[in-house]
């Protein structure tokens, strides 16, 4: 019986999520001028309820003193309070509200997140397309860089130099960039390196196009959609790498809130059957998925295949 | 001292009661009664029993510590993982009993000169090690000689430095010290210095043998080890348990999780966030002791601004201890008083008042030290003591309203002891406290002691510190002692908020004496012994 | 096939390489730690005086290139030293741990590679059904929970007081086979669950990616089961980078699941290099790092030689 209430409420989540898609979508094209709104009318309605998640979480993010309606930081009953009118998610291990926290979370998670992806895509991408371009000893040495780097498991090597440096968000920031853009780097090369065989490439070498035009004009936009894709999931394994060192003792400096402290610092509670820890940690789910969605979405468009 | 009305606490509460009468007289100290201490021997529980001990079963235990870096070196003991098997494995020559008196042990008596500093130990006849050795006062001497000496590298160096000489006359052992020690025997019982045979003089440090009531069947560092009963143990009866199975579960969830689903019988350090949860479980008992662990926030009193003590009168009137005992401690403990020793101890200050939570003299002491506000960083890491980050959190929240800027510095937990404490003006420390107030104070307090965490020097504390460790009256030790509570509650460079309960939990197939002890974790670390199953 | 063996030797070599380099850096970052071994085994205990006493007695007291020369020319005779803290040999530390970490990586493997080809061919087959899309946002769901949570939601739902399973994998004497099939489900699953999407999703990828290809479009057209046309015709040709994939994640059941080990406590090389790295313990740390490197440095060599060995054109030379 329980397992066939389970399915009822998955189904009807399921529904409700994509009739909010749907209604999202037309929404969206309404007000869309022509040519965005073409686009639109190709998304399917997993997409454009990865679309309506995504604006959600802008909104959370931006407007979060204005949407949450107790402050960060400050204690404001006994801890872990019961869902009720005043709290509407009850309060946490400190007696902070518990919804208030996860609005303010949205703005540091996503934001660093954010930063820390694209930095490491700046860094890992531009040194692979330039790897793969140029070749020869350049290639030789950033690849046995990599390779390096590699070697040295990613989380206790972040473990390192977060120790040495210091756990401030900028380094924090800066030591998952740098072991993510490693990462990156093998991806850009291996699409890149299919790529420079490619006739047309040869063409613009032959007409004497600079290095970056090639990069930036032949390659990088053939070579965007597995980047994007890789993108898509990076983007949410920053949450996990900073949940995970913050079960190594590292981690956000309090009293800041983001969403991989706060699955740590309420995990213990699932062992009893609460489930407070799976709202940060759906929080996180949520927008995985829906980043993901519409990475998919754009992939498909890209890859040219009609159906 | 304050206790809630908490249904958690209530037992936490009975022993706290039941330790306020602990201690030990000075003649009992001076002179360990033979007698008394067979008594002692027999039922080292304590009266009267719930029900007669049963003998038999495998106790397995699930321990929050314990580093594949352990080694067997009792110099380098300082985990809670090692100290158990410590006492598991060992004997000791005194023993802290449940009451928190102190015991003979291995040591049938003990006699000091006037002065108290030359200690005559009387070694107890036909003790078997596990490999058949029998113990002789060499051992005693041996071991007590491998934390001894220029070359020595074992943490317990400092506690033993005082000894000049160790002379063995049959089975007495004769300890002379640098400056005389009412407390030396309390010394003796440090779970650094457990009696090891002696081969040539020396021992082997890294022997496996012992003569306490469990030998060693196998022992993989950071992970767990298994002990047998000893056969042969001198304390008629003891242990019940066959065996004990000690298993290293660092996880808190993981912990919990192996009690509930019985997989442990008994874990020693339970989640404070969700030990109202465990504690609905059918068949977990808690088990809470508060003895003379206690956290705190030590100041570098050399630094400004905590060179100025109204700066640190204003802090410590900043911080709502009693949000920090129910939040942090989830009403596990009781409230400290900015000094380190313990409502239960011998010569604890009953008069001293109990600072509350004061916005307004937090800023009546600022505006005294010339400020109008404040603005000072604090380096945590759990590290410190569990739960210090979010302490860190409470603390700044409540200073605000004092005009107080607490800005809370997340310090990484590895190396937190070489690289903060003590080093960063600022900083959070735990303690498990000492036996006796002087070995407390000398060790942490006074000036020039190698973990005097607040650089803090004060004339007339120091004297007094030195004048009651050998004063015969009483009365005057009282006196002296109450007096320098006051002065380190308030002139010290410590805030201390809270003491904390010892936490565990168990499965009710146990059964544990009337009395638990609260010097240490797992009633005093002895549980191996002290406990049976039902 | 002659270039394939040169192709080895040559990666071998660069292999040892890489791992001189990973030992530099290693030595290196754990001797920039704040702190050395002396005072972080003693500890709050600590006083200048052992701490001084304990250098000298293991050497430590000596400049740090001549430590490291000294550990290098142990290692080059097979020699990987004792352990700082408790004198154990470290090869005989990591023999033992060495075995443990393996099993489960080679059991979660054993669940997680055959499920994440088949979920993607499937999702391939099916693309932009209701199954791709629930697939695809389940496996995203589960690796967007932090590894330890997965655990505990396992544990919670499947190890209780009656639980189908226990909730520590640890064993003091060795298990038989089945036994440990049956204590290390849990974290085997939880492993499983992490891995699971990422290949799934490449698998997937790699496959679309090539139906648009003219051959493909041919087979089609020519009326072949839609099945078929992907096993027999786009898999063979989509092998080199799900290899790939699945050679990065079979490298992280190796060397990147502390996390799960401390859960279920379960004693694998991961805790053993958080522990020895917490102490500065670094002969231990140093080995241990040289096999992490040495599993990553195989496992990638292995997913070359595998994804060259898949292409006709390459195994022929041009």
């Amino acid at each position: 019986m329980g397992f066939l209430t389970g399915l009822f409420w998955l189904a009807a989540t399921i529904i409700v999520a994509l009739g909010a898609g749907w209604v999202f979508r037309q929404a969206a094209i309404a007000i869309s001028p022509k040519g965005v709104a073409k686009e639109l009318r190709t998304a399917p309605l997993t997409a454009s309820f990865g679309m309506l998640m995504i604006l959600l979480y802008i909104i959370a993010a931006v407007f979060a003193p204005v949407i949450a309606p107790f402050p960060e930081t400050q204690v404001v009953g006994s801890e872990y309070q019961v869902w009720d009118d005043v709290h509407l998610l009850g309060t946490d291990n400190l007696g902070r509200d518990m919804l208030s926290r996860l609005i303010y979370a949205a703005r540091n998670t996503v934001g660093i997140a954010f930063v820390t992806t694209a930095l490491a895509f700046i860094l890992g991408s531009v040194l692979g397309l330039l790897a793969a371009t140029v070749g020869g000893w350049l290639d030789q040495v950033l690849s046995r860089a990599v390779d390096v780097l590699m070697a040295i498991p990613a989380l206790i090597f972040a473990l390192l130099l977060l120790t040495i440096i210091g756990t401030s968000i900028i380094n924090m920031i800066l030591v998952i960039a740098l072991i993510d853009s490693t990462r990156v780097f093998r991806l850009a090369r291996a699409v890149a390196m299919n790529i420079v065989v490619m006739d047309y490439v040869e063409a613009a070498k032959l007409r004497g196009e600079g290095l970056w035009r090639l990069i930036t004009r032949e390659i990088l936009p053939n070579a965007m959609a597995p980047l994007v894709a890789e993108f898509g999931l990076r983007f949410c394994f920053v949450f996990l790498t900073i949940s995970a060192l913050s079960f190594l003792g590292l981690g956000i400096q309090p009293p800041t809130a983001d969403w991989g402290s706060m699955v740590k610092d309420n995990a213990t509670l699932i062992s009893f059957g609460d489930i407070t820890p799976l709202l940060p940690a759906g929080a996180i789910a949520l927008l995985t998925v829906s980043v993901n969605f519409v990475v998919d979405w754009q992939l498909h468009r890209a890859s040219g295949l009609k159906e | 001292m304050e206790n809630r009305e908490n249904p958690e606490q209530v037992e936490d509460r009975e022993n706290d009661m039941t330790i306020t009468k602990a201690g030990p007289s000075r003649r009992g100290v001076l002179k360990g009664a033979t007698a008394l201490g067979a008594a002692a021997l027999v039922t080292p529980f304590g009266t009267p029993l719930r029900a007669a001990p049963k003998a038999g079963g495998t106790l397995r235990v699930g321990m929050a510590h314990g580093s594949t870096t352990d080694a067997m070196d009792p110099g380098t003991w300082e985990a809670d993982f090692m100290i158990f098997q410590a006492h598991t494995r060992n004997n000791y020559l005194t023993e802290i009993a449940p009451d928190g008196s102190l015991i003979p042990e291995l040591a049938e008596g003990w006699e000091a000169s006037p002065d108290a500093k030359v200690w005559t130990f009387n070694i107890r006849g036909g003790v078997m090690f596990h490999s058949g050795h029998k113990l002789v006062g060499e051992d005693v001497k041996a071991s007590i000689e491998h934390h001894m000496g220029e070359e020595s590298t074992s943490a317990a160096k400092p506690i033993v430095a005082d000894i000049t000489d160790i002379a063995v006359d049959g089975m007495n052992v004769i300890f002379t010290l640098a400056n005389g020690n009412a407390d030396f025997p309390f010394v003796l019982s440090d779970y650094h210095l457990p009696i090891l045979p002696a081969k040539d003089g020396k021992i082997d440090p890294n022997t496996t043998d012992g003569c306490g009531p469990f030998k060693i069947a196998s022992m993989e560092f950071g992970v767990g080890a298994s002990y047998v009963k000893h056969d042969g143990y001198w304390k008629e009866g003891l242990p019940y348990f066959d065996g004990i199975e000690q298993i290293v579960i660092h996880d808190d969830a993981a912990r919990q999780n192996a009690l509930i689903s019985g997989e442990v019988d008994y874990i020693d350090t339970a989640d404070l966030n969700t030990v109202a949860l465990l504690k609905r479980s059918p068949g977990i008992e808690i088990l809470a002791v508060t003895g003379t662990q206690h956290y705190g926030l030590p100041m570098d009193t050399r630094a400004a601004p905590f060179s100025d003590n109204n700066v640190r009168q204003a802090l410590k009137y900043g911080i709502n201890r009693q949000q920090l005992v129910d939040t942090i401690l989830n009403g596990f403990g009781s409230l400290g008083n900015d000094h380190p020793i313990g409502p239960g101890q011998r010569f604890f200050n009953t008069e001293l008042e109990q600072k509350a939570y004061d916005p307004d003299k937090a800023k009546f002491y600022l505006k005294e030290a010339g400020m109008s506000s404040l603005d000072v960083d604090i380096h945590l890491a759990d590290a410190a003591f569990a739960g210090a980050m979010d302490a860190g959190v409470l603390y700044s929240e409540s200073a605000s309203s004092g005009g107080i800027n607490l800005n809370v510095v997340r310090e990484p937990n590895d190396g937190y002891w070489s690289n903060v404490w003590m080093q960063k003006p600022f900083v959070g420390t735990y303690w498990g406290g000492r036996p006796t107030e002087d070995w407390m104070f000398a060790t942490a307090y006074s000036e020039g002691a190698a973990w005097n965490e607040t650089y803090w020097s004060h004339e007339r504390f120091n004297e007094l510190l030195v004048s009651a460790r050998s004063e015969l009256n009483e009365e005057t030790r009282r006196e002296m002692y109450w007096e320098m509570q006051d002065i380190v509650a308030n002139q010290g460079g410590i805030i201390i908020p809270m003491f904390a309960a010892y936490v565990g939990a168990y499965s009710d197939a146990l059964a544990k004496p009337e009395q638990v002890a609260s010097n240490w974790r797992n009633d005093g670390h002895r549980i191996g012994e002290r406990w049976w199953f039902a | 096939m002659s270039h394939i063996w040169s192709m080895i030797l040559q990666r071998l070599a660069l292999g040892l390489l890489t791992l001189f380099i990973v030992s530099l850096i290693i030595f290196g970052a754990t001797e920039l730690l704040p702190g050395d071994f002396a005072q972080e085994i003693l500890g709050q205990s600590a006083t200048p005086e052992t701490v001084k006493a304990l250098r000298e007695k293991l050497g430590l007291d000596q400049p740090m290139h001549i430590r490291y020369l000294g550990w290098l020319a142990d290692i080059l005779r097979g020699d990987f030293g004792e352990s700082l803290a408790n004198g154990q040999p470290v090869a005989d530390l990591i023999g033992k741990r060495l075995g443990n970490t393996l099993s489960l990586a080679i059991y979660a493997a054993a669940i997680a590679v055959p499920l994440s080809l088949a979920l993607g061919i499937l999702a391939a087959l099916f693309r932009n059904s209701f199954f791709d899309r629930f697939a695809n946002a389940s496996a995203l769901t589960s690796i967007s929970f932090p590894e330890f949570f997965v655990a505990y939601i396992l544990i919670f739902l499947m190890a209780g007081r009656d639980g189908l399973f226990p909730s520590m994998a640890s064993f003091r004497t060795d298990p038989s086979f089945t036994e440990y099939l049956y204590r290390a489900f849990l974290p085997a699953l939880t492993l499983t669950l992490v891995v699971t999407a990422h290949m799934m999703r490449m698998t997937r990828a790699a496959i679309i990616n090539l139906l648009a290809s003219p051959y493909i479009e041919m087979a089609r057209l020519k009326g072949m089961n839609p099945m078929r046309v992907i096993v027999k015709h786009a898999l063979p040709n989509a092998l080199a980078p799900i290899i790939n994939v699945v050679a990065l994640n079979l490298a992280y059941l190796i060397t990147g699941v502390v996390v799960v080990e401390v859960v279920f406590v379960y004693p694998g090389l991961g805790q053993l290099m958080v522990d020895s790295v917490a102490a500065r313990d670094m002969p231990v740390v140093q080995g241990v790092a040289l096999i992490f490197a040495a599993a990553y440095v195989l496992l990638n060599l292995t997913a070359d030689v595998l994804a060259t060995l898949s292409n006709p054109r390459l195994v022929h030379g041009r």
